[in-house]
């Protein structure tokens, strides 16, 4: 069985320790952030920023600038144009992230066939779009982690007032809380985040560990606390699985290729989704049986 | 530009647009914007899995986007809807990726099923779009009126008798529909931006909601129209001209009504 699992040469592999050091550090900033994204009800947005993030990477490789650049830059100025537009009102959200999200993509198609005219590497698109842990330069490294504590610094320092803005804005304005202020720092901070995971992992991933593992732990959760460090070792274990069962399937397939990681994180995510909302479904058996929509959301008492 | 061979991409290039500008208003209605981004792409995995086992690629089309919609519907009921849309959004990406890395998909087709191609919609084909897209045409005239209802005030429509979970359902299932129909012609990426960007311009020029159908319907041709008229003179691929032609027409829209509400009460008289 750990011959099975752990096929030989699999920690001895630079590009296997390097992706597990990487995803780990990006599951971590993304379960974080991604907490508060669920309970904003921003996945779409967070999934958009990423998508947005990579029409500035695709730029950027066009112009010869650094992705990293591209890819910050680009979710930056995404979040700044939904905020523009109008995020505040949750009505008109959906079409600001959809108006943003279209013209970003428009810009991708551009940059893509574009790029697919310079180079004559093949594969380029489908690496930009859905990405692959194995193809990280090692030089990244450092600008990775630092952005990361930017990040991790920057929601630790607003947490209480997103905290509050996030789960009930009205008391959160009676209380002082400048509800728009908070709001674009938190479009910023998850524009970089995502920015960061995309480049690392692909704008898939990026999405998956994002809302994923923060959903789960958002349903058994009964702290703030609780919920970021359960989102966080969630997503660690997803991604690192998943790039174990992507190394090994090179070895399952006996065809000299393997499926991709994005294809196995995701799958982990789901799973642990189901089993999470299995343990969920389990303990409301046991304590209420109050109706759902009678009962006051639990996060309430977080703030 | 109007030559025999682009026949094809002018019929189903309109029939698409007509279809995405009236499923686009009630997606902007109802704030579906997210989900009619996620369900193309679970046709994007269908094409590619059907290239896979060898099936026809609309059947692969059809069969995914409506799972993507069944998958949306489910999930929804047990978590929040966004985090339900982005849990299917991600599966069928994951899917479409290893369905991808198993086969020897060609590039610039694999492209072309993202970003679109004018001449996604083979002359045999034609036939099998424009009856699926007067099913869905029919879907939402028969709906019209519970689904506005539901859209607008949810807990009108369930006073009045109106079972709220069915319309949803029935909605996604023609959002899946239409987005089968525009992937091959518009891209699994582009095609939920037809669905946003002129019906979100008609609602701010009208409130009015059979004036905003079919100026939404109007916008939308007008962008397929100049979508593949540059495809065609500058080589680009479609879904570029698609993308920033519909945010293009939302900015204008929200000029001219920015421009309307400076102007004195007077001048309206």
């Amino acid at each position: 069985m750990v011959r099975f699992l752990f096929e030989p040469g699999l920690f001895s592999n630079d590009t296997v320790r390097t992706a597990l050091l990487l995803g780990a550090l990006v599951s971590i900033v993304s379960g974080v952030v991604g907490v508060f994204t669920v309970l904003r009800g921003q996945s779409f947005a967070g999934h958009a920023l990423t998508d947005v993030a990579t029409a500035g990477g695709a730029g950027a490789s066009l112009a010869a600038l650094s992705p990293l650049v591209g890819f910050i830059g680009g979710g930056v100025i995404g979040a700044g144009a939904m905020d523009a537009i109008g995020v505040q009102r949750v009505k008109d959200r959906d079409v600001a992230t959809g108006v943003v999200l279209g013209a970003a993509t428009g810009l991708s198609a551009l940059f893509l066939y574009l790029i697919t005219l310079q180079t004559t590497t093949t594969g380029s698109t489908q690496s930009i779009l859905f990405g692959s842990v194995f193809t990280v330069a090692p030089s990244t490294v450092p600008d990775v982690l630092v952005l990361s504590a930017v990040v991790l610094a920057g929601v630790t320092l607003i947490r209480r007032p997103l905290l509050m803005s996030s789960i009930s804005p009205e008391l959160a304005a009676a209380r002082g809380v400048r509800l728009r202020v908070v709001g674009l720092i938190f479009m910023v901070m998850l524009a970089a985040a995502v920015g960061l995971s995309a480049i690392v992992i692909g704008s898939i991933l990026s999405t998956a560990l994002l809302i994923g593992p923060p959903a789960s732990a958002l349903r058994v959760a009964s702290r703030l606390s609780h919920a970021l460090v359960l989102a966080c070792a969630l997503g660690v274990a997803a991604t690192w699985l998943g790039v174990v069962f992507a190394y090994d399937s090179y070895y399952w397939l006996g065809s000299g290729r393997g499926l991709p990681v994005s294809f196995f994180v995701v799958a982990d995510v789901a799973a642990e989704f189901v089993v999470v909302s299995l343990v969920a479904w389990r303990r409301r058996q046991r304590t209420t049986a109050l109706p759902e929509s009678l009962t006051v959301p639990e996060q309430v008492g977080w703030v | 530009m109007f030559s025999s061979f682009m026949t094809n991409a002018w019929l189903s290039g309109t029939i698409i647009a007509l279809l995405a500008g009236s499923v686009g208003f009630f997606v902007v209605l109802r704030g579906s914007a997210f989900a009619a981004h996620a369900i193309p792409n679970g046709a994007f995995a269908g094409a590619a899995g059907a290239n896979l086992i060898g099936v026809n690629p609309l059947v692969g089309l059809v069969v995914f986007a409506l799972g993507a919609a069944f998958g949306i519907s489910a999930l929804s009921r047990r978590t929040r809807s966004d985090v339900a849309t982005a849990l299917a959004l991600v599966m069928m990406l994951a899917l479409g990726a290893a369905f991808l890395a198993t086969s020897n998909a060609y590039e610039p087709a694999v492209n072309a099923l993202l970003f679109g191609e004018i001449l996604g919609v083979s002359s045999s084909e034609l036939l099998p779009v424009a009856l699926l897209a007067v099913v869905c045409v029919l879907g939402l005239s028969t709906l019209y009126r519970p689904l506005l209802l539901s859209s607008i005030s949810p807990e009108l429509a369930v006073a009045k008798g109106v079972n709220v979970r069915v319309i949803d359902v029935a909605f996604l299932v023609v959002v899946a529909l239409s987005s089968a129909l525009a992937v091959p012609v518009v891209g699994a990426l582009l095609t939920f931006s037809l669905m946003v960007g002129p019906p979100a311009a008609a609602r701010i020029v009208t409130s009015r909601p059979l004036r905003a159908l079919a100026l939404s319907v109007v916008f939308s041709v007008i962008t397929l129209w100049e979508a593949v008229a540059s495809s065609y003179w500058t080589n680009l691929p479609i879904g570029f001209f698609v993308g920033t032609m519909s945010a293009g027409v939302y900015l204008v829209a929200r000029g001219w009504s920015l421009a309307q509400s400076r102007r004195p009460r007077g001048a309206l008289a």
